[in-house]
């Protein structure tokens, strides 16, 4: 594992998972529509899973590996549960747009 | 059996209060009068009973009802003193209490508020009657703050009138003013003597134990104040000649003849203690010869019938309070009792005038009035000549011992008092000739119905005449009666006058100044037969005593406008600077939350900005801190 690192180095991952986050986070940010949200908000986690994943390799220890694996199959529940809310939500107002959802405004 | 009799004595004028209060718009109007009467009346018959009784024994009565409080090493009784002092007190309150319950009878039938103003009156009678015999300052205080009230009622009975309502509120806060004082001297003498008891404190004294002198100076000092307040002396006595807004008999029995008088029972109760602070006796003296001249002065040029009967009263209540001051509390007890028997007629009098020309009081427009109420007349005649000081009435007597008393004990004191008495002749004469003398001045329609007042009115008059005649009597100069009496209040043996030479000559002088001011008034009103000018041609120095001496105009600059321009700097300012920051703090809390409300739009893409800008700042200065203390 030690030569993936030496071949493309360390900072490239970092600036990888950076812009996947950054991506991420205008997604969540400027998209309406609540499932490309979801979307991006999944880019972003895997932005830092795939972080976790590169110190792991670049410490030599495998927690952080492991660590990843709980993380995914957390966010797999989590969208789980999401998609269950959105569904609900679909059913409600028949509509997915996250600016309809005003009714709790001050 | 004493007891009873002295609760009957105490609770019938209260039954009558409740009664009128209850049931007398429900009975007819004589029988609310008639009730009101006989429940004073009957306190009259067990206080002459009383009377005589004492006058055998000579042994006070106490009567220990309960104990009211219990204060440590403190107590106070509910109990009742019936000694010489008292019962005299008694009778004469009761007895012209009666004579003046039977004259409003017929003074107030047509008032619609009849019962009202015999309720008023019994119940100003069983506070008297509290504050006459109650064993101890605290009970004293008890009638003392229950007369205040009443005069304040039956000051204020036409209440429809905003100026007797003024007069009322005037009357009460003065008197306030004087309690204040009252209160402070009994604290002081309760925490001197352990007690307010009359007879404890009367044994300590006598025993020689020794006082704080100050402090019991201090305290009759105060003691003072509260009898200026009611007695109407310098310079609380302002609401006395407006006290006369109130129904006629309400003049002569509060005004004149009793509720006055507390300030001299009360000083006389604690003659003991007066006694020990001469200063303070001094003090009393002068107050009461210069109120005695001030009032005879404002009394001079007086057109209302009424006032310058109260402005004698308050002349005469000074003159009292000059005895006081010299130590001659049986010469003022005895002025308080021929003043009562003539004060009390020429009141009742001037109420008999008024009514009869249905409600004028100014004395321009009366005149004659001798043709058509012959027994008003010769009644007011003979009490205006024992005010005067013409001898065998009265007033002679008792007013000749005060002048005795003053002129062995201070001679600036006996001119000021001469003055006073030569005046009060003076003007009182001038009352009678422009009341009773020449020719009519009011209205055609008023003269038609000139009538001499009902029986019930002049009966009253009558006996009042008789008693201010023969009033004087129970003082005899040398041959002392009242005396001899009144020997067991005071502590110690009193000496008795000697009729002397100078006795004589001073009886000489006091008639011959009464004389004076008489053919004074003669020459002016009946030979020249002046009448007062109007209101508007009144000029010079008499203005000034028109006015009052300003007296009224000066508390109002000095006393009553200085609390005003506090109060309305304290509403214009100091309120409006503190509500101004307190409404200004909720102020600023409205509007935090009315912009706040925005940021809670409901819009799941803003919250999210805001989050991630949040986070973003946090760790944008996370790491700027890191770097900038690297």
């Amino acid at each position: 594992m030690q030569n993936v690192l030496q071949e493309i180095g360390v900072e490239n991952y970092i600036y990888l998972s950076t812009i996947l986050f950054c991506i991420g986070i205008f997604g969540v940010l400027f998209r309406r529509n609540a499932i490309v949200m979801f979307m991006s908000i999944e880019i972003m986690l895997n932005a830092v899973n795939l972080l976790l994943v590169v110190f792991s390799t670049y410490h030599q220890d495998a927690s952080g590996q492991v660590f990843v694996f709980f993380s995914m199959a957390v966010a797999a529940a989590e969208v789980a549960v999401g998609l269950a809310i959105l569904v609900g939500i679909y059913r409600n107002i028949h509509s997915i747009d996250i600016d309809k959802l005003k009714n709790l405004k001050g | 059996m004493e007891t009873s009799l002295l609760l009957t004595l105490l609770l019938a004028p209260f039954a009558g209060f409740l009664f009128n209060v209850f049931f007398g718009k429900k009975v007819s109007r004589n029988v609310s009068g008639t009730i009101g009467t006989i429940a004073v009346a009957i306190s009259f018959v067990i206080s002459l009973n009383f009377f005589f009784q004492i006058n055998n024994t000579k042994q006070p009565i106490l009567i220990d009802l309960f104990q009211w409080m219990k204060l440590a090493n403190f107590e106070v009784n509910f109990s009742f003193l019936l000694d010489q002092l008292s019962i005299l007190w008694l009778l004469f309150v009761t007895g012209i209490g009666t004579l003046i319950h039977i004259y409003s009878i017929s003074y107030m039938h047509d008032d619609e508020n009849l019962n009202k103003f015999f309720a008023y009156l019994n119940l100003f009678i069983f506070f008297m009657i509290t504050l006459v015999v109650g064993s101890n300052l605290l009970m004293m205080f008890i009638g003392w703050e229950g007369v205040g009230l009443c005069s304040y009622l039956l000051i204020g009975f036409w209440y429809k009138n905003q100026d007797y309502n003024d007069a009322a509120k005037k009357a009460f806060i003065m008197n306030r003013i004087g309690d204040l004082g009252f209160l402070i001297g009994i604290f002081i003498l309760a925490s001197l003597f352990n007690s307010t008891d009359f007879t404890t404190m009367k044994e300590v004294v006598a025993s020689g134990e020794t006082i704080n002198l100050g402090w019991l100076g201090f305290a009759t000092l105060c003691l003072f104040i509260g009898a200026s307040g009611k007695s109407a002396q310098i310079p609380l006595y302002t609401w006395l000649p407006d006290a006369m807004a109130g129904p006629t008999p309400v003049s002569a029995l509060i005004h004149a003849a009793t509720m006055v008088t507390a300030g001299i029972f009360m000083i006389t109760r604690l003659n003991f203690l007066f006694n020990l602070t001469p200063d303070v006796q001094m003090i009393i003296a002068v107050i009461g010869a210069v109120t005695s001249l001030v009032a005879a002065f404002i009394a001079l040029v007086q057109n209302d019938i009424k006032k310058v009967l109260a402005y004698s009263t308050v002349s005469q209540l000074g003159l009292m309070f000059l005895a006081l001051g010299l130590g001659a509390y049986e010469i003022a007890v005895f002025h308080v009792i021929t003043h009562a028997f003539f004060k009390a007629c020429l009141f009742l009098g001037s109420g008999s005038v008024i009514h009869a020309l249905h409600g004028e009081q100014d004395m321009r427009k009366m005149g004659g009035l001798r043709k058509y109420m012959k027994v008003t007349y010769i009644t007011f005649l003979i009490a205006t000549l024992a005010i005067s000081g013409i001898p065998i009435f009265a007033g002679f007597f008792s007013k000749d011992e005060i002048l005795m008393v003053a002129f062995h004990e201070n001679i600036a004191l006996y001119v000021i008092a001469s003055l006073a008495s030569i005046m009060t002749a003076f003007y009182m004469f001038r009352l009678l000739y422009l009341t009773f003398f020449k020719e009519f001045r009011g209205t055609e329609e008023q003269k038609h119905h000139l009538h001499e007042s009902p029986k019930l009115i002049t009966f009253p008059l009558v006996v009042l005449a008789i008693l201010s005649t023969i009033g004087g009597f129970i003082s005899f100069p040398g041959h002392s009666w009242l005396n001899g009496y009144l020997a067991p209040i005071f502590i110690g043996t009193r000496e008795e006058h000697h009729l002397d030479g100078t006795t004589y000559m001073l009886m000489g002088i006091a008639v011959i100044g009464a004389l004076i001011g008489i053919g004074i008034a003669y020459s002016n009103y009946i030979k020249k037969s002046q009448v007062p000018n109007e209101d508007s041609e009144i000029t010079g120095f008499s203005k000034v005593l028109y006015n009052k001496f300003y007296v009224d105009e000066i508390y109002m600059a000095v006393i009553v406008k200085p609390i005003y321009a506090i109060a309305s700097f304290s509403k214009n300012f100091i309120e409006t600077a503190l509500s101004g920051f307190v409404f200004g703090l909720g102020k600023v809390t409205n509007i935090i939350g009315t912009r706040g409300k925005a940021l809670q739009n409901g819009s799941v893409g803003f919250y999210l900005f805001a989050f991630v800008l949040g986070t973003a700042s946090i760790i944008a200065y996370l790491f700027l801190d890191h770097y900038i203390r690297l």
